[in-house]
């Protein structure tokens, strides 16, 4: 290689790195600007929330996470060990199926069961109508919203758990037996210790999105620190109050992403053993084998099918009068903004990926490490940390233009700029994680066995690199486009007036109760949600 | 019929997979203190057998007796936790979230602490592994990791020690020490046991008695030098050792006749004078001297210290194997004189296909 060649080449990688330090720098300001509302807290926010808020905020987001995380503990480690290592009727349609529920938005499934059990709802009336004197408990409580976030949220510890169970299970089982214990007794001494780390980690990750949920809160009226954010910046209209509320979560979610990194570091040392192949299971017989087919089956029914059934009923209802050009006003939105921020993610998270490749120092793996930490921060506290700054650069922006003798309005707010930023930023790990995996699987010496065919630096690219990258490329790409479309929190506070998409619409007719109205947007956001899970049904054939 | 000199006897054992025949009629018995081995190439059975001997996998048909219990038939299933019977696993499966002397103590959940703590020294010490006690399965290496899980499965002093494959893991350089370890070991603690291998020179070294698997059948069940000098059938022959066939005839009481002369000896063939049969020759039995007026042609040798093992072209063009002390070193191509030095003939109905 010539020293001119060999120049450039550093210049470039240097380029690498200096990119991803914007992007990381991009994470880290509306962390920053956060994190220092909490250093300088103005004494008069702090003693209004303190007084009003505070507390129920405090008491509320407490036992929603309590009972989440239980309950998806209990849910997701029990159907992951039937489905990893027994064997009862309709165990492999159960082990896919039990995964639909993450293309369902924890809101859509809270609309659709508030609607459904409530006074006015299909299966009151129907009690009504048929005389019966009960009547269910009432679904907007604490207890209902902890109910549609376990049947929301358990698929992250199914997963996790699953995975875990059917890389040791059966044989950890069979290793305990031969020393004396029996099923029972090896599944809690043995398969259940063995598999803690993961299954911590799956509940860290359910935490972590029940913290950051908004919109099923909103559907319950059920206070968090999220809706407390949006209502202190939307409702007492003070920006002070919201990036403080914000400054708490941040700190809630540190603690939990903390957590999370430990039980991914134990791990590590635990993965022992290899699977070989498939491994006999454990028949389930007679009435234990119908106990698991009823169990598996009544989560997937309240989690999937009940919930899809209705709000297809109540699409088809309302199809002919809102199908309308609003509508696809809404679709359209929802697809650019997706669109966009999938394309803009992927490219940050290609440039993340190869400053990675080309430099193992400490400071590439911690901008890495900041630039992917989005995943964690609650849509609102990133909308309130992206706003700040833009709105503050935008003023100054325009004062200095207004110096100078320009009249122009405000450049960046009032456009998708400020959306779009704490969009990427919320789903760059998201993007990350696939294309540094294919990138990694590029080795050095690939790149030196095409090298010594004689094939040159550009056509290793294009005849190497991006054959194996494309993959990867198109799944963070889809992964990021769904999540986008999903998301609702940052997009209702940063959108531009009147900008609606599909989730906004949603959160709309939810906040009046109109909920048949709310289940046409809801189907096409559900049905790009199915994108993902098919990936990942591919993904685990081969 | 069982007896009460073996400890363990399957009796016409069978197991199928869907419509696979994994385990067909097998019957061998044990005798207290032994070592057997399951010696076969992968998906002969051998790991099933073994298997079902544990308790995780049910027999379709048969028995197995362990003591004077019967554990196993078509309609008796005894739990595998209940058969006080040890396992080495393939991949160890040690508990990961355990220390190696807490894995030692996991079978010993019945006794009091303090007979628990002396076992666990006793264990650590027959395995050589004191001073790792406090160390988890991932900081210790392939062969301390196999030593660990061989001290959990002896700790609860099983009737019968069942061991899977347990060097396949392992360094080539290491495996023939940890085998000479191990049965040190078994013998030591005077168990009997039983292992799965698809390597001869590690059954060899480890057992007592050897059972030959293909298809799912018990071949032969023998100790090694039977094995290697009088197999039971072909495929023992093929698998066992190396070796040549050579076309005979039988010329008259012990005697057979093939192309390099005639072998007496005995042999169990019920044949008839001049019938036609199948002879092996091992190495062993072709040896070099340069006076003989029998010539082969080298047409390839394998350097092996202190033998070079040849394989010869004899006129006929069929090719044989030679084992020649390596200062004989003959080139490729070129005449080597050879004899045959058998005191015992090997042979086989000829096959139509010969």
């Amino acid at each position: 290689m010539s020293l001119a060649t060999q120049m450039t080449r550093s210049v470039t990688r240097r380029g690498w790195r200096s990119a991803a330090m914007l992007i990381s720098l991009a994470v880290l300001m509306p962390v920053a600007v956060i994190l220092w509302s909490l250093l300088s807290p103005d004494p008069d926010t702090w003693n209004h929330l303190r007084e009003h808020l505070l507390w129920e905020l405090v008491n509320n987001t407490f036992w929603l996470v309590l009972g989440t995380a239980t309950g998806t503990l209990v849910i997701g480690v029990s159907l992951a060990w039937l489905t990893a290592v027994c064997d009862f009727p309709g165990r492999k349609i159960f082990s896919w199926a039990l995964m639909l529920p993450l293309a369902v938005p924890a809101y859509v499934t809270a609309f659709v069961l508030v609607g459904l059990l409530d006074f006015t709802g299909p299966l009151q009336t129907w009690l009504r109508d048929a005389g019966i004197a009960w009547q269910p408990p009432n679904i907007r409580s604490r207890g209902g919203a902890i109910l549609v976030m376990v049947l929301a949220f358990y698929p992250y510890v199914y997963l996790i758990a699953r995975n875990a169970f059917a890389t040791q299970g059966k044989r950890a089982l069979e290793a305990a037996q031969s020393l004396g214990y029996s099923v029972r007794a090896g599944f809690f001494k043995v398969a259940l210790p063995m598999a803690r780390p993961w299954i911590i980690g799956g509940v860290m990750l359910v935490i972590m999105e029940t913290l950051a949920d908004f919109g099923t809160v909103s559907v319950f009226n059920y206070n968090t620190f999220t809706t407390g954010i949006y209502k202190a910046w939307f409702s007492m209209f003070s920006l002070p109050a919201a990036s403080q509320l914000a400054s708490l979560l941040i700190l809630l979610v540190f603690v939990i992403v903390l957590l999370e990194q430990q039980a991914r570091a134990r791990m590590r040392y635990t993965a022992i053993g290899k699977t070989s192949g498939e491994q006999p299971r454990l028949q389930l017989r007679g009435g234990k084998a119908w106990a698991a087919t009823i169990f598996a089956g009544s989560v997937l029914l309240l989690a999937f099918i009940i919930p899809m059934t209705q709000l297809l009923l109540w699409a088809k209802t309302v199809v002919s009068q809102d199908l309308d050009t609003r509508y696809f006003e809404f679709l359209w939105h929802s697809l650019m903004l997706s669109g966009m921020a999938a394309v803009l993610v992927a490219g940050a998270a290609m440039i993340l990926a190869l400053a990675n490749r080309y430099h193992q120092d400490w400071l590439t793996r911690a901008m890495v490490r900041i630039a992917t930490l989005g995943y964690a921060l609650p849509g609102p506290v990133l909308a309130v940390g992206a706003f700040i700054p833009i709105a503050w650069f935008d003023n100054q922006l325009k004062a200095a233009l207004n110096y100078f003798g320009f009249d122009v309005g405000l450049i960046l707010q009032g456009t998708l700029f400020t959306m779009l930023i704490a969009l990427c930023v919320r789903f760059m790990a998201v993007g990350f994680s696939p294309i540094d995996g294919n990138l990694q699987r590029i080795t050095r010496s690939i790149d030196e066995s095409a090298q010594s065919l004689g094939i040159s630096n550009l056509q290793i690219v294009r005849r190497v690199h991006v054959p194996i990258l494309r993959g990867g490329l198109f799944t963070a790409m889809a992964l990021v486009f769904v999540d986008v479309m999903k998301e609702m929190p940052i997009t209702l506070m940063t959108r531009p007036f009147g900008w609606d998409t599909l989730a906004i619409r949603v959160f709309e007719m939810t906040s009046e109760g109109e909920w048949e109205r709310a289940a046409l947007p809801s189907v096409a956001i559900v049905l790009a949600g199915l994108i993902p899970i098919l990936l990942m049904n591919r993904h685990a054939q081969h | 019929m069982p007896n009460t000199d073996f400890l363990l006897t399957l009796d016409r054992i069978s197991q199928r997979f869907g419509d696979r025949q994994i385990v067909q009629q097998m019957s061998f018995a044990l005798r207290s203190g032994d070592i057997g081995c399951l010696l076969g190439p992968s998906g002969c059975g051998k790991t099933t057998a073994l298997r079902c001997i544990a308790g995780f996998e049910q027999l379709h048909h048969g028995s197995i007796t362990l003591g004077n219990q019967v554990i196993a038939s078509h309609d008796i299933h005894m739990p595998a936790q209940n058969r006080h019977i040890g396992m080495v696993f393939q991949d160890y499966a040690l508990f990961p979230h355990l220390t190696a002397a807490q894995n030692i103590a996991f079978g010993l959940h019945k006794q009091s602490k303090a007979e628990q703590q002396k076992r666990i020294a006793e264990m650590l010490e027959l395995v050589g592994l004191e001073s790792s006690a406090k160390l988890y399965p991932h900081e210790l290496s392939g062969g301390q990791q196999q030593r660990i899980a061989l001290a959990r499965a002896l700790a609860p002093r099983p009737k019968l020690l069942l061991l899977d494959e347990p060097f396949s893991n392992l360094d080539i350089s290491l495996r023939e020490r940890l085998c000479m370890d191990v049965r040190a070991i078994l013998k030591q603690e005077n168990t009997t046991a039983i292992m799965v291998t698809h390597d001869q020179e590690e059954a060899f070294m480890i057992a007592d008695i050897i059972g030959v698997m293909a298809d799912g059948k018990l071949q032969q069940w023998d100790s090694a030098y039977n094995l290697y000098h009088r197999p039971a059938n072909r495929f023992v022959a093929d698998f066992i050792g190396e070796g040549a066939f050579l076309p005979g005839k039988v010329v008259g009481d012990s005697k057979v006749s093939v192309e390099l002369g005639t072998i007496e000896g005995e042999f169990d063939q019920n044949c008839q004078l001049g019938c036609d049969v199948e002879v092996l020759l091992r190495p062993d039995d072709v040896v070099h001297d340069d006076h003989s007026s029998l010539q082969a042609i080298v047409a390839t040798k394998a350097f092996r210290g202190a033998m070079i093992l040849y394989t010869l072209t004899l006129p006929s063009g069929r090719e044989i194997l030679s084992l020649v002390p390596s200062h004989h070193n003959h080139c490729i191509g070129k005449p080597i004189g050879i004899r045959l030095d058998t005191d015992h003939v090997i042979t086989f109905a000829a096959s139509g296909t010969e």
